[in-house]
C-alpha cells in the first residue's frame, strides 16, 4: 500500500507492524466489519418486519391464518437458534432451485434427489453456474440474511405479541366505542401504543442478534470469524510477513469490538426508552411528566 | 443394516464405544437418530455440569456485584459485562486460542524440595475447554439474575430479619439467600434452557471433535453435508431439543414448586419461557 511497504524484510518495529497491519487482506479484514454492520442494519427491519406479520397473524380472526402466526413464534421457544441457522441456508437454496426447475424445466424427467446429490437442471442454478465470483458471495450473503431474518423474526413475534396483549384493554375499548373499524382500532391506537411496551423485549434481541453475528461464519460467509482465523494463523518465512499464532491477539480484537458493539447499543437504547416513554400512560412515563411539571 | 444392529454400532458412538467408521451410504433413518442421540450425551455433560458449577459462582459474583466494597463489586461488574457483552461463539474462540498457547510439555510450579509438572493439554480438549468457557459464561448470565434477585428481595423480609436479630451470614442464609433464589428462579430456568442450547456452539467454534465424537448437531450436520438432504437430520435435532426442554421445565418447575410452597397459591411465582437470553 505505502511504498516503504516494497520490500516487507527490510522493515523492523513500527514500520514492519503498520506495513503489516495495512496489506491487502488485512484491508479485507476491515471491509468484513462492514459486512457485519449491513448485516445487522439490513437485517433488523425484515425480521422486524416478519415479526410483525407473525404476530398479525397470531391476533387473526382466520383460525389457519392464527395457527400460522403463533407456530412461528413458538418455533424459536425450544430449538437451538444455530440448528434454524444451518437449516434455513441450504433449506432455502434447495427450495427456491426447486421451485425454478418447476418452472423453466417442466419436461425434466430425472428425479431430483438422486441419491446423495440434488440435481436441477443447469437452467435452475442458483446463481447460474457462469456468474462471477461476486454474485455467488452476495447470493450467500443473501441467503444469510433471510436466515437471520427468519430466526429474529421469529424472536420478534414472540415480543410484539407479547406488546400487542399489554396494551391496555380499555384503551381498545373507548376507541370501539367512539366507533372505529377493527382495523382502525388496530392502527390508530394499538400500534401507536405498543411500542413502549415492546421496547425491553427489542432492545434485548438487538442485543441478541448481534451477539449473533459471529454465526454468519458458519453460513460460509467471509466474514471477521474468517478473516481472524486466516490472518492469526501462524505464518512461516515463505510469507511476507512471517509471524508465530497470532489468532488470540485478533479474537481479542473481536471481543474487544463486540464489547463496544453492546456499550454504544446499550446508551442509545436507553436514550430510545426514554424518548418513547413521554406521554405514555405507564410508571416511567408518569414520573417523566412529574420531573417536567 | 437393521435398526437393532444401528442401534447397538451408534448408540455410545460420541463417547467412542461402537462402530469406528460413521455411516457414509445407505444412511437409513434409524442411523441418524441413534448417532444423533448419542451426540445428545454431550450436550447434557456439558449442560449439566456448566449449570451446576455456574451456580456457585453466580451466587459469590452476585454477592460481590451488590458489595459495597469496590475491590469486590468492579470485579464482578466487569466479569459480567465481558461474558454477556461479547458472543458465547467468539469467547470459545478466545479461550481455545489461548489454551492451545500454553506450552505443550506442560507448566512447571517449582514447589521448593520438588518441582510440580502441571499438565495443561487436557485443556485444548473439548470436554475441559468448552466446559470452562461454558461455566464462566452461564455464571456471568446467571450472576445478573441472581444480582437482580437480591435487589428485590422485599424490605418487609430484611426489617423482619433484623426484628428476630438475624445478623451476618444467619441473615443472608435463612432470609436473604432463600428470597433471591425464589425470586430469581423463573428467570434462572430460562438461562438453565439456553445454556443447554448453547451447548451445540461447542464442537463449531474451534474445538475439534477428535475421532468424530462430537454432540447432537456435529452429527445432523455430517449427515445433512452427506446426504445433501437438511429436511431429515435438523429436524430430529429439533425433536431431541424440544424433549430436553421439556424435561428441563418440568425440573425445574418442580424445584419452583418447592421454593414457593410457603406462599399462597396465588402469589407463587410461575415459571413462563421466554426466548430472551440466548448468547
Amino acid at each position: 500500500m505505502f511504498s516503504q511497504c516494497a520490500d516487507p524484510s527490510t522493515l523492523d518495529g513500527l514500520n514492519w507492524l503498520g506495513c503489516y497491519l495495512t496489506t491487502g487482506k488485512h484491508i479485507s479484514f476491515y471491509w468484513s466489519f462492514l459486512t457485519v454492520l449491513v448485516l445487522l442494519a439490513v437485517t433488523a427491519p425484515i425480521a422486524l418486519a416478519f415479526g410483525f406479520g407473525g404476530a398479525m397473524a397470531a391476533r387473526s380472526q382466520v383460525a389457519p391464518l392464527r395457527w400460522l402466526g403463533k407456530g412461528y413464534a413458538a418455533m424459536v421457544r425450544g430449538v437451538p437458534d444455530i440448528v434454524f441457522f444451518l437449516f434455513f441456508v441450504i433449506a432455502l437454496d434447495q427450495a427456491l432451485e426447486w421451485s425454478l426447475h418447476q418452472v423453466r424445466c417442466p419436461d425434466w424427467t430425472e428425479p431430483i434427489r438422486q441419491g446423495l446429490e440434488f440435481k436441477v437442471c443447469p437452467q435452475a442454478k442458483i446463481p447460474p453456474g457462469d456468474a462471477p465470483q461476486w454474485i455467488h458471495q452476495l447470493y450467500g450473503f443473501a441467503l444469510a440474511v433471510t436466515t437471520f431474518a427468519l430466526v429474529f423474526g421469529a424472536f420478534a413475534a414472540n415480543v410484539l405479541q407479547g406488546a400487542m396483549q399489554a396494551v391496555p384493554r380499555a384503551q381498545l375499548e373507548t376507541a370501539e366505542s367512539y366507533g372505529m373499524t377493527a382495523a382502525q382500532v388496530f392502527r390508530r391506537i394499538l400500534v401507536p401504543q405498543m411500542w413502549v411496551y415492546a421496547l425491553p423485549g427489542l432492545s434485548n434481541l438487538w442485543m441478541i442478534l448481534i451477539k449473533a453475528t459471529p454465526l454468519l461464519f458458519l453460513l460460509g460467509v467471509q466474514d471477521i470469524v474468517y478473516w481472524a482465523k486466516e490472518l492469526g494463523g501462524a505464518k512461516t518465512s515463505t510469507f511476507a510477513y512471517p509471524h508465530p499464532d497470532w489468532r488470540l491477539f485478533y479474537f481479542l480484537g473481536l471481543l474487544v469490538f463486540y464489547l463496544c458493539m453492546t456499550k454504544v447499543s446499550e446508551i442509545a437504547l436507553g436514550r430510545l426508552t426514554l424518548r418513547l416513554t413521554r406521554g405514555q400512560a405507564t410508571m416511567a412515563g408518569e414520573a417523566q411528566r412529574r420531573v417536567h411539571a | 443394516m437393521t435398526c437393532a444392529e444401528a442401534f447397538s454400532a451408534y448408540a455410545l458412538r460420541s463417547l467412542g464405544i461402537g462402530e469406528k467408521l460413521l455411516p457414509r451410504s445407505d444412511f437409513t433413518l434409524c442411523q441418524q437418530v441413534t448417532l444423533i442421540g448419542s451426540g445428545l450425551i454431550w450436550n447434557i455433560y456439558f449442560g449439566v455440569l456448566a449449570l451446576f458449577f455456574g451456580f456457585f459462582l453466580a451466587n459469590a459474583v452476585a454477592m460481590a456485584r451488590a458489595s459495597r466494597s469496590a475491590w469486590l463489586r468492579k470485579p464482578a461488574e466487569w466479569f459480567i459485562f465481558v461474558f454477556r457483552g461479547s458472543p458465547l461463539f467468539i469467547q470459545f474462540f478466545l479461550f481455545y486460542e489461548a489454551f492451545v498457547l500454553l506450552p505443550k510439555a506442560g507448566i512447571d510450579i517449582p514447589l521448593g524440595v520438588t518441582t510440580l509438572t502441571v499438565e495443561t493439554s487436557w485443556l485444548t480438549k473439548a470436554w475441559a475447554g468448552a466446559l470452562i468457557v461454558l461455566f464462566l459464561n452461564t455464571a456471568a448470565y446467571s450472576a445478573e439474575i441472581f444480582y437482580g434477585a437480591l435487589q428485590s428481595v422485599p424490605r418487609g423480609d430484611l426489617e423482619a430479619a433484623d426484628a428476630y436479630g438475624l445478623t451476618g451470614w444467619n441473615r443472608f442464609r435463612r432470609i436473604l439467600w432463600p428470597t433471591t433464589l425464589r425470586l430469581a428462579w423463573p428467570a434462572y430456568t430460562n438461562e438453565a434452557i439456553f445454556l443447554f442450547q448453547s451447548t451445540t456452539l461447542v464442537f463449531f467454534s474451534g474445538f475439534p471433535a477428535t475421532q468424530q465424537r462430537g454432540d447432537a448437531l456435529y452429527y445432523a450436520n455430517y449427515f445433512a453435508d452427506k446426504t445433501f438432504n437438511p429436511f431429515v437430520p435438523y429436524p430430529i435435532v429439533a425433536v431431541y431439543f424440544i424433549l430436553l426442554t421439556l424435561l428441563l421445565t418440568w425440573g425445574f418447575n418442580a424445584v419452583n414448586r418447592h421454593l414457593n410452597r410457603h406462599l399462597p397459591a396465588n402469589t407463587r411465582s410461575r415459571i413462563r419461557l421466554r426466548p430472551q437470553i440466548i448468547r
